[in-house]
């Protein structure tokens, strides 16, 4: 069975969301990118959503932006990406899901790419610029691996799209919760629960709520009504404000954050 | 086929498939290239205009309406004009230049930004959104938005704020807020994410006027129509001046939206050859040239599948174009598929060569053409000899060169 479902059965049970922090891979190195998703771990992380960088993102605001460019500058590959995967795998079991361009899975072609991440031990693969209708074929290859195309739902998504969405999305369902891009924001939208009440009404997939969920408060007020909370711009923050600092005193910092979050979620 | 074009050392006999004239199709593409590839919270926003332009197409007030701004205000249609001493000193095909840079603004921009701002009045939207490299799209959006007092903001990479400033003064001028963008290479490709990603947060109200054929379908085919205008007056004078149909076609592509209407009126007619011209920079290693056809590879990039220049791993790679509107590793769609289909054919010249043109044209024809254009132009000066003398070459002199001066005279070592 794939982390991913095993994850989420596993936390229905016990009646608690998914804690899903994102990173970019490479920000500033993969071997501080290892050590942070462990450390994620070990503060009661329960999957990780890790970001492959790309030069164009279209979706992200100038956090993530930044912290791709960080680790693009240095040149990071995306087979060093799942080499490192594998060398965590070693080490840990927590489900992994990548953020990643359609950009760099048209390049490597899917078939291929599917293969070989899932071999790293990549659980799914998130595709913010691959809307339902571009790509049959995807799904059906990650079917076959038993991996996942994770899908988005926005607030603008209409209610004839809503429902293709939520029956081609595998793993889990990805709500975006603001009209916008990826980033640290002080309020969260004011239809954020009723439009996630809503969905909740039209699919069993679980559902999971990221773009501009902040602060530990932002991540209760979601984790009461959504299956998974994903916390990304106010992580890659802390890490950007770290990065002069030594490997092992940003990891601390950094996992801080992540347990605070944590206990938003769970209480 | 006619001797030229088996004499010919650049090119192969063109060949046309039976669906190109009716692509793309429903689904917004064009064989292989194409499609939408964008976040899903822009997705109903193309749906929407899709159907929008779809009604207002068949509208005759739409069109009559459309027609009315592009003869009244901007000055339609423009003149095909006989290079006579430009054909004369390259001894070859006779050249004709179609003068889009005698448009209101002074570009062919402004017949893309008519149309498109009278479909965003139609839906109601209340704010305009561009991107521009060279400031010409971003002048002629500004222009259409302020003749009907829409808000409008331009992204504009810091590089070309920095070597465009002309045109930066006039969209300020005509109201517009001019917002630069230091992201990535500070050019035309990081304007258009950075007008993407304002679109996601205000796609609500706000329409985005994408300036080429690029971007997520309806873009390409949308952008394209409202500039076939260019190749449907081609069409209509070059028979009234010589009651024949071109041999070639030759314009520059960097999005590729002035070459598209120049082309598209005439695919179906094979015995016209259609020839795109690229930047060829400073030289054929990554970062000199902005050559998307001639040695790009098929990727993703601003929302649709078609030529770019990339890595292996699928990351856009740095450009080069002494002209900020070539300035770009993308390409529109159609183009992609045209290179493909074996209908058109795409070469490259360097910037000296344009450089070069951009002169040789002040002085033979008194008409200063925009950098983009030289580039076909310079492409002519190299082809046309090799043409018969009572064969036909029409070029796309896309816009005016007065934006260039500043850089032209860097270029060439003046103070002014």
């Amino acid at each position: 069975m794939n982390r991913i479902d095993e994850k989420f059965r596993e936390l229905k049970g016990k009646g608690k969301p998914a804690f899903i922090p994102f990173i970019t891979a490479g920000d500033p190195d993969l071997q501080t990118t290892k050590d942070l998703i462990l450390e994620f771990e070990k503060r009661g992380a329960d999957i990780i959503e890790l970001g492959i960088p790309f030069s164009d993102p279209i979706a992200d605001g100038p956090i993530i932006q930044a912290s791709y460019s960080r680790a693009l500058t240095k040149g990071i590959k995306v087979v060093e990406i799942l080499d490192m995967i594998s060398l965590l795998r070693r080490e840990s079991n927590i489900p992994i899901v990548s953020m990643v361009s359609y950009s760099i899975v048209y390049k490597q072609g899917y078939q291929t790419f599917i293969e070989r991440a899932r071999d790293a031990g990549l659980d799914g693969f998130t595709i913010p610029d691959l809307p339902v209708e571009e790509n049959d074929e995807i799904f059906e290859i990650a079917k076959k691996y038993d991996f996942k195309i994770v899908c988005f739902i926005a607030p603008t998504t209409t209610d004839q799209r809503m429902l293709s969405i939520t029956r081609k999305t595998q793993g889990f369902l990805y709500y975006i919760s603001v009209v916008g891009i990826t980033g640290v924001r002080d309020t969260l939208p004011d239809d954020i629960l009723q439009n996630i009440n809503k969905l909740k009404q039209k699919t069993n997939v679980p559902i999971s709520v990221g773009f501009g969920v902040s602060t530990p408060e932002h991540a209760r007020m979601v984790g009461n009504v959504a299956d998974g909370v994903i916390v990304g711009s106010a992580i890659v923050r802390e890490i950007e404000k770290n990065i002069t600092k030594s490997r092992n005193e940003l990891v601390k910092n950094v996992g801080g954050l992540v347990g605070e979050l944590v206990l938003g979620v769970k209480g | 086929m006619r001797t030229t074009a088996l004499k010919s050392k650049f090119f192969k006999p063109q060949t046309l498939p039976a669906e190109a004239p009716s692509l793309p199709d429903k689904s917004g593409h064009f064989g292989c290239f194409g499609g939408k590839f964008v976040p899903e919270t822009i997705m109903p926003a193309l749906e929407e205009l899709e159907k929008a332009y779809e009604e207002a197409k068949n509208d005759p007030t739409f069109t009559a309406e459309l027609e009315y701004y592009l003869r009244e205000y901007v000055g339609r249609p423009s003149p095909l004009y006989y290079a006579e001493r430009l054909t004369k000193k390259l001894g070859g095909a006779k050249i004709y230049l179609k003068r889009e840079d005698l448009n209101h603004t002074g570009a062919h921009k402004i017949n893309n930004t008519i149309g498109q701002i009278l479909l965003a009045k139609r839906m109601g939207k209340k704010r305009i959104i561009a991107e521009t490299g060279a400031g010409q799209h971003g002048v002629a959006t500004a222009t259409a938005a302020a003749m009907f007092g829409i808000e409008c903001n331009v992204y504009m990479g810091e590089e070309d704020i920095r070597r465009q400033s002309l045109n930066v003064f006039r969209m300020k001028l005509l109201g517009a807020k001019v917002i630069p963008v230091a992201s990535g290479s500070k050019t035309l490709k990081d304007a258009t994410n950075e007008a993407f990603r304002d679109w996601m947060a205000s796609v609500r109200h706000t329409h985005y006027i994408l300036g080429s054929v690029v971007g997520p379908h309806p873009y390409p085919m949308m952008v394209r129509d409202f500039q076939t205008v260019i190749g449907k007056e081609v069409k209509r004078q070059i028979l009234e001046k010589e009651n024949r149909l071109p041999d070639c076609l030759i314009a520059c592509v960097g999005g590729g939206s002035n070459s598209m209407g120049l082309f598209h009126p005439f695919i179906g007619d094979i015995h016209v050859r259609m020839i795109g011209v690229e930047a060829g920079g400073i030289g054929s290693d990554i970062g000199q040239h902005a050559s998307t056809l001639t040695s790009g590879e098929i990727g993703i990039l601003h929302g649709s599948a078609s030529y770019v220049l990339q890595d292996s791993d699928g990351q856009t790679l740095p450009v080069h174009s002494i002209s900020a509107g070539l300035d770009y590793p993308g390409v529109g769609p159609e183009h992609s598929y045209l290179k493909d289909a074996g209908r058109a054919e795409y070469v490259s010249v360097t910037d000296d060569e344009a450089v070069n043109a951009f002169q040789e044209c002040a002085r033979l024809e008194g008409i200063i053409p925009a950098l983009e254009a030289s580039h076909a132009i310079a492409f002519t000066m190299k082809f046309a000899p090799q043409l018969r003398k009572d064969e036909v070459i029409v070029v796309c002199l896309s816009g005016s060169g007065d934006k260039d001066s500043f850089e032209v005279a860097k270029k060439l070592g003046y103070k002014i």
